[in-house]
């Protein structure tokens, strides 16, 4: 295999939040609260272990910034899909976009009055295989399965993949209509609007899996600023028989929310278990 | 009618209603910092489970050109979720430039809104304070209305507000 391919292949997997262990992949907003007549807001976007420390790799966004002044293994990869919705549901583009060592960086004018959603949601196969003695790995869409794994691999375990990162924002009043559920993988539909969040109160989320409520998703809530103290902070939860959570905010800052869910039933060949992640950032405010 | 009754009747028609008042002194205090703003301040009434009733004030800088003033006006974090997001500023009678240093006084009268329409019950009159690179305060002052007798309510900040007087009179 060329030796790019192979990097590639091997970053990719590296990158991929695959485990509870593995780096986690997010988005920072400047503000998710706004005010006044023209409010702008900066989002990071990076690959890192720490919350929210910009310490491993930046996020390749499409769109976002010039990815051919990265290095060979960055350029490599592929480029995440962001999606802006505005509070009419329109798309809106990110703007001065650029992609630096450690995290990318655009800007999002807030034009409209309302709730704003950003998304990067992908989905996929994941095979791993043996060749020899050689571990064997391709991450790609499932036409593309055929193509790119030996029709006799051994040892081959194909998954499918769905992931989903959001981050909410208002200016002035919130809305409801971007909290609109697509229905495809794991997804948070707010019953407490993400943009009013206060410490010291309990926010209700409701957790679903293409469109129906998932119960009995794991759900972990770390707070940021982990660099400055020695436990992490985690609160961990499960999404009842209705797909409800409900987070008690112990202090005020931005806080990573993950939810997880890995199941063998009713996943469709040629894969045999199913990975359905969510994760956001969401913003707590002191009373 | 008989004549010697209509004088008593007119003096008895006649005689005005008085009005209630509610008098409020909100002190901003004298800071010793390399570089002082006015703070944004915002005065409303609140039921005790923090559903918003009025906006009395709202000082903020309204002289910035496009508005500008408005951004930091979500730093008033109380008064932005229960009033200040769902409103288009400026607001007759409510918005005001910030204020300086000293007892700043606000009279209402049970005449004119909002206390006109205000329902006899119990009610908290809150003051929320933001100052530009320095802190936030919020005080609350409990208080029942209409006012049976004349009372003082008191809070003392510690911050960014110093005293706030609430008068009632019947």
């Amino acid at each position: 295999m060329h030796p790019l391919v192979k990097w590639t292949a091997l970053t990719l997997a590296i990158c991929l939040p695959l485990s509870a262990q593995a780096h986690r992949a997010w988005m920072l907003p400047s503000a998710t609260v706004l005010s006044g007549e023209d409010p702008w807001v900066t989002v990071d976007a990076a690959v890192s272990n720490d919350l929210f420390y910009f310490e491993h790799f930046s996020m390749i966004i499409a769109g976002v910034g010039d990815v051919s002044t990265q290095p060979a293994g960055q350029r490599a990869r592929q480029a995440a899909e962001l999606l802006v919705m505005a509070p009419d549901g329109s798309q809106i583009k990110p703007q001065n976009g650029a992609i630096g060592r450690y995290r990318s960086t655009f800007d999002l004018h807030l034009t409209q009055k309302g709730t704003y959603k950003l998304a990067i949601a992908n989905s996929g196969l994941f095979a791993s295989w043996k060749e020899g003695q050689e571990s064997k790995r391709w991450m790609g869409k499932a036409e593309d399965l055929a193509k790119q794994v030996p029709a006799n691999a051994k040892e081959l375990k194909v998954t499918q993949n769905n992931r989903r990162m959001e981050v909410f924002v208002t200016s002035g009043n919130p809305s409801t209509d971007v909290l609109k559920t697509t229905g495809a993988g794991l997804e948070l539909a707010p019953i407490t609007h993400p943009n009013d969040l206060f410490a010291g109160e309990a926010a209700e989320f409701s957790l679903l899996l293409d469109g129906k409520p998932a119960a009995g998703v794991e759900v972990s809530v770390i707070p940021g600023g982990n660099r400055y103290r020695d436990e992490l902070g985690e609160i961990k939860t499960t999404s009842d028989a209705a797909g409800k959570i409900s987070i008690t905010w112990p202090h005020a800052g931005m806080y990573w929310l993950e939810a997880e869910f890995t199941t063998r039933e009713g996943v469709s060949a040629p894969a045999t278990e199913r990975r359905a992640s969510y994760s956001a950032t969401l913003e707590v405010l002191a009373p | 009618m008989p004549k010697r009754l209509l004088l008593p009747l007119c003096v008895l028609l006649s005689t005005p209603v008085l009005a209630a008042e509610l008098q409020l002194k909100v002190e901003i205090p004298r800071l010793q910092v390399a570089e002082y703003h006015r703070p944004y301040v915002a005065i409303w009434l609140e039921q005790p489970d923090q559903k918003h009733v009025a906006n009395l004030a709202v000082w903020y800088d309204q002289k910035l050109k496009d508005k500008e003033g408005e951004k930091w006006l979500k730093d008033l974090r109380q008064w932005w979720r229960r009033s200040g997001r769902s409103l288009e500023m400026p607001i007759d009678g409510v918005s005001g430039a910030t204020r300086a240093v000293g007892k700043q006084r606000l009279s209402l009268n049970s005449a004119d809104a909002p206390l006109k329409q205000l329902e006899p019950g119990e009610y908290r009159l809150v003051v929320e304070a933001a100052r530009e690179v320095g802190g936030r305060e919020l005080l609350r002052l409990p208080f029942t209305w209409p006012p049976q007798q004349a009372t003082t309510h008191n809070a003392q900040g510690s911050s960014e507000l110093g005293q706030i007087n609430l008068q009632l009179v019947p």
